[in-house]
């Protein structure tokens, strides 16, 4: 396998995105995002249908990349949360078990110290998932792609 | 890394423009932006600085179609090509599945190309890639400038190992959905390979 690949299979998807929404619901967030740690999104909760999660997943993504190479700089492991502050908007990011970000979009209908401790709990309800996710990833499973044909890859770019 | 998702039936692959200062990696990304219905992209973010140069990435995703019944996304990412951003260079080829090293035909720029090159092997290395490995296709940009190398040279020099090139003019778009397709197609088939 020349690159790795990260493969979410529907049961990891729909209970990331239950903690999502959970976590959501109890920090009375606006918005929850989790991001690959590449940047792209796995699921987003909230009112994300309002916002460009695909551009917010990659800048997540780069902040968290960067903030990891100042922290190795000053041989630190990792610094694992960050937070920004608005006038009206603040964003509350945290990296999970090295693989994912859990973003938290809020206003002031709450506080970050709300913010903070339901991440903290949403932190454990995740990384226990992605565990499940690594497993899964041992086990070879059916390469749904090896049946691709150059006819399709052609056709994908026929306009 | 490509990133498959069954529950929304999605691939998403990261491709990265490579190469020196001012060769043109934004202007592919710029152009392929410009030219692609709006229902195909969505926004283009340039972390430039206030001259326009790249500071820390440019950043386009791309949706190509359905493949097998899977929504087929493209992110494709630039680096900034100034010799001194290299620690953010670094971080951007992180999860890459595709590399595109855009050189600048330019004779004045040829050891400019060579030492972006191979500070993409290194940088690759250290990320624990390889680049004879991975999807990869070389594009000589600017060939409608007077001081051009001509292309059997430039590809002498930095395409020792015969991989797809393509001539381009990046600011018209000659060759710039050439190269983009060349690479995508590399990645998909490293996909059916299961990869």
């Amino acid at each position: 396998m020349l690159t790795p690949l990260l493969v979410m299979y529907e049961d990891e998807v729909r209970r990331i995105q239950s903690v999502a929404d959970r976590l959501q619901q109890d920090s009375r967030s606006r918005a929850v995002l989790v991001v690959d740690k590449n940047g792209q999104l796995i699921a987003a909760s909230g009112s994300a249908a309002e916002l460009d999660t695909t551009s917010l997943s990659s800048l997540v993504a780069g902040n968290v990349a960067a903030t990891g190479g100042i922290a190795k700089l000053m041989e630190e492991d990792e610094f694992t949360g960050q937070f920004h502050e608005g006038k009206d908007a603040s964003v509350h990011i945290s990296l999970i078990g090295r693989r994912v970000i859990l973003v938290a979009l809020f206003d002031k209908n709450t506080t970050l110290g709300l913010v903070k401790l339901r991440v903290k709990k949403a932190n454990v309800e995740l990384e226990a998932i992605l565990e499940d996710v690594a497993k899964k990833a041992e086990t070879p499973q059916q390469n749904v792609f090896a049946e691709i044909t150059d006819a399709d890859i052609d056709n994908l770019f026929n306009d | 890394m490509s990133f498959i998702n069954y529950s929304s039936r999605e691939i998403n692959c990261k491709l990265v423009y490579y190469g020196p200062g001012l060769c043109g990696k934004t202007t592919n990304l710029q152009y392929i932006y410009n030219k692609t219905k709006p229902d195909a992209k969505g926004k283009m973010i340039s972390l430039a600085t206030e001259t326009e140069r790249t500071l820390f990435f440019d950043f386009l995703p791309l949706s190509l179609g359905e493949i097998r019944g899977f929504k087929t996304r493209f992110h494709l990412y630039t680096v900034p090509g100034q010799v001194f951003y290299d620690a953010s260079r670094k971080l951007i080829l992180k999860g890459v599945d595709g590399v595109c090293f855009v050189a600048d035909s330019q004779m004045e720029r040829m050891e400019a190309n060579i030492e972006s090159l191979e500070n993409l092997r290194d940088n690759l290395t250290e990320q624990g890639y390889d680049l004879d490995k991975l999807p990869y296709v070389v594009q000589y940009n600017k060939r409608d400038l007077p001081s051009v190398v001509p292309v059997e040279e430039l590809s002498e020099v930095l395409n020792s190992t015969r991989v797809p090139e393509f001539e381009g003019v990046a600011t018209t778009g000659v060759g710039v959905f050439d190269t983009l397709k060349a690479l995508a197609k590399q990645v998909l088939t490293e996909l059916r390979k299961g990869g």
